[in-house]
């Protein structure tokens, strides 16, 4: 009876993951298992061409060539993803504790204002940089009046805009997180280790850090998987000049008309992003059984 | 069953009854076209002239179109779409023949525009609209006389950084093969690779590929020079004066929506009033105004708003070469995007 009712109660969340996440997962899946239709779409026969084309295109000779530009694509996403994880994790990490110092009145405040961004459309909020960083902006124009320039910087459509764009849509999915394992640290933990002549840094570093990292884990995830897909920031703030994974699978989607490629990379994608989360799971579990 | 029940079911079938009747009588049309596309000044024109009951759904791009009518389950009786998807969608079996050269009206329509490539003898679709691709740049910033493409894909001092092109690779490659006089929807290896060395060189005087904003970008200076479509152009022109759209030596690429049919449309009958109607062109100038783009009737041009119907950027010199881009291959279409991925890597 306890059992029914534990499966009952379980059943929304798990069809909801079931519907939503595994079949158009294993849809990318077969998919990128297919052939391409002329005009989008796929049709039979079963082929891996797609995943031999992540390494080995045809060129304009129609001769099978290696090609590094696809893993150009992928590394500069990774690594534009991992810098946009480390600099959440910079500015989180103190933001989150001063949050947890403060009163809790206060606390909740300032929670709502980490949480307002969400409440404006992403697009919306990404346009706005353009706004702001491009040459008859409002920063150059700042800079200009003050006549600190003669010449705007160029500051869109570059690597480093891209980030930035990254960093400010990602980073409130760091801050909360660390901030609900903070929030459970004892501080008398914390007052333990001055009495007994820690200095500040190896506070933080034998006590603070250790307890916040299961928080740091979820954030970390929550940030860079979303980040390695993003189109949306590339695309505006980037302007397009150098593909990311997330345009890349847009553009075969569209124009391209290959979907079995541009389901490869997605299933390639989850695929690292799914073991990633694997493997943080089992060190989570291995170091809860540690501590027990 | 109690008594009110019974009275109150035996009310609502009849409301049925009639609601249907009355659907059945004055007939229904539904439109699924591009958003923002449809006039609304227009549909009530038409419903208050025929009866017809309209409808309206709209669609972001021709890919979403063509997988709608696919799927099957759609219900429209008119579908307006790009010239190189007519064909794809007649190849397809998508839309039925209505043999447009039948329709009353049919010969107000401008005789360049009857009897299409992309669909001889008119049997599947009527022109909706039309425009071109070619670049626009600010006179003021460069101020000697262009003539040719070569001033963007080439550009001199003054305009090196400050380019912007489109971001869809086929409209790309399109305008670049004009450029390059080369024939569209190329799978030739060496115009492949000139392709693709002239892309390359170009990039580094370009500042961005998106085809979004342009004509906040052209007004604001934040690009001197854009490939850009006709229509946008205009607008940005609206905003600040020193634009001006090039209709180069080596010509340009044109487009035309379509008014077609799809093949289970289950009210052709008022599908065809409506592009009868349309070819009017009083009706013509109606929805003109409101797109924006010129259309392909005779005399529209009287009944649509002037700063419309007058602008430089849809009055090109009659000489003009334009190429109607038609929908390519699988092996175009594999390298284009070859090109498209190398230059953005």
């Amino acid at each position: 009876m306890n059992r029914l009712r534990s499966l009952l109660l379980l059943a929304p969340s798990m069809l909801t993951i079931g519907i939503f996440m595994a079949v158009p997962m294993l849809v990318a899946l077969a998919y990128s298992f297919m052939t391409s239709s002329p005009y989008g779409g796929v049709q039979m026969p079963f082929s891996v061409g797609a995943y031999v084309q992540m390494l080995y295109d045809e060129d304009f000779d129609g001769v099978q060539v290696f090609t590094p530009d696809y893993l150009m694509i992928i590394l500069r996403s990774v690594v534009l993803a991992g810098l946009t994880t480390l600099a959440c994790l910079a500015v989180a990490f103190p933001a989150a504790w001063f949050i947890v110092c403060r009163p809790p009145r206060q606390r909740q405040l300032l929670l709502f204002l980490v949480s307002l961004p969400f409440w404006i459309n992403t697009l919306i909020r990404t346009y706005c940089w353009v706004l702001l960083l491009r040459d008859e902006g409002l920063i150059n124009h700042l800079f200009e009046g003050a006549g600190a320039i003669d010449e705007p910087l160029p500051l869109l459509y570059n690597d480093g805009a891209i980030l930035l764009g990254l960093i400010y849509t990602f980073l409130p999915f760091m801050v909360l997180p660390i901030y609900s394992t903070l929030e459970r640290v004892d501080h008398r933990l914390i007052e333990a280790a001055y009495d007994l002549y820690a200095s500040r840094r190896l506070v933080f570093r034998r006590i603070l850090w250790p307890l916040a990292r299961p928080g740091v884990a979820a954030g970390a995830l929550l940030v860079f998987a979303p980040a390695l897909g993003s189109f949306l920031a590339p695309d505006l703030l980037g302007g397009g000049r150098k593909l990311l994974i997330g345009s890349l699978i847009q553009l075969e989607f569209t124009s391209g008309r290959n979907w079995p490629f541009g389901s490869a990379i997605a299933v390639l994608v989850s695929a690292a992003v799914l073991i990633a989360m694997l493997v943080q799971a089992r060190r989570g579990r291995s170091a809860a059984e540690l501590a027990a | 069953m109690t008594r009110f029940a019974k009275l109150l079911l035996g009310a609502a079938l009849g409301l049925a009854v009639a609601a249907q009747a009355q659907a059945q009588s004055k007939g229904e049309l539904h439109i699924y076209n591009w958003t923002d596309y449809t006039s609304p000044e227009l549909v009530k024109k038409f419903s208050e002239e025929t009866g017809i009951k309209v409808t309206v759904d709209t669609y972001d791009s021709n890919e979403t179109l063509l997988a709608k009518l696919k799927s099957g389950a759609a219900g429209y009786d008119i579908a307006v779409a790009s010239h190189d998807f007519v064909q794809i969608l007649s190849r397809e079996g998508l839309i039925q023949k209505i043999h447009a050269a039948k329709l009353q009206g049919y010969g107000n329509m401008e005789t360049r525009w009857q009897n299409p490539a992309w669909d001889p003898g008119n049997e599947y679709s009527i022109p909706y609209d039309w425009g071109t691709t070619s670049f626009g740049y600010d006179t003021a910033v460069y101020t000697k006389p262009v003539d040719s493409l070569k001033t963007f894909y080439e550009p001199p001092a003054e305009l090196k950084g400050k380019i912007g092109m489109f971001g869809s690779p086929t409209e790309v490659m399109s305008l670049a093969l004009v450029y390059l006089g080369k024939p569209q929807c190329n799978s030739n290896p060496a115009d492949l690779k000139a392709v693709s060395a002239l892309l390359e060189k170009q990039k580094p005087f370009v500042k961005l590929y998106n085809s979004d904003g342009i004509q906040d970008r052209m007004a604001a200076g934040e690009t001197v020079a854009h490939q850009v479509w006709s229509g946008d152009f205009r607008r940005a022109r609206a905003q600040k004066a020193s634009l001006k759209f090039l209709f180069a030596k080596e010509g340009g690429i044109a487009w035309m929506d379509n008014m077609v049919v799809p093949t289970h449309a289950p009210n052709v009958e008022n599908a065809k009033l409506f592009m009868e109607f349309l070819l009017k062109p009083e009706n013509s100038g109606l929805h003109s105004t409101f797109s924006g783009y010129p259309t392909a009737v005779k005399g529209a041009e009287k009944f649509t708003d002037q700063a419309v119907a007058t602008a430089p950027e849809y009055l090109p010199p009659k000489d003009w070469k334009y190429t109607f881009a038609p929908s390519c291959d699988e092996k175009a279409i594999r390298a284009y995007d070859r090109i498209w991925t190398k230059l953005r890597q």
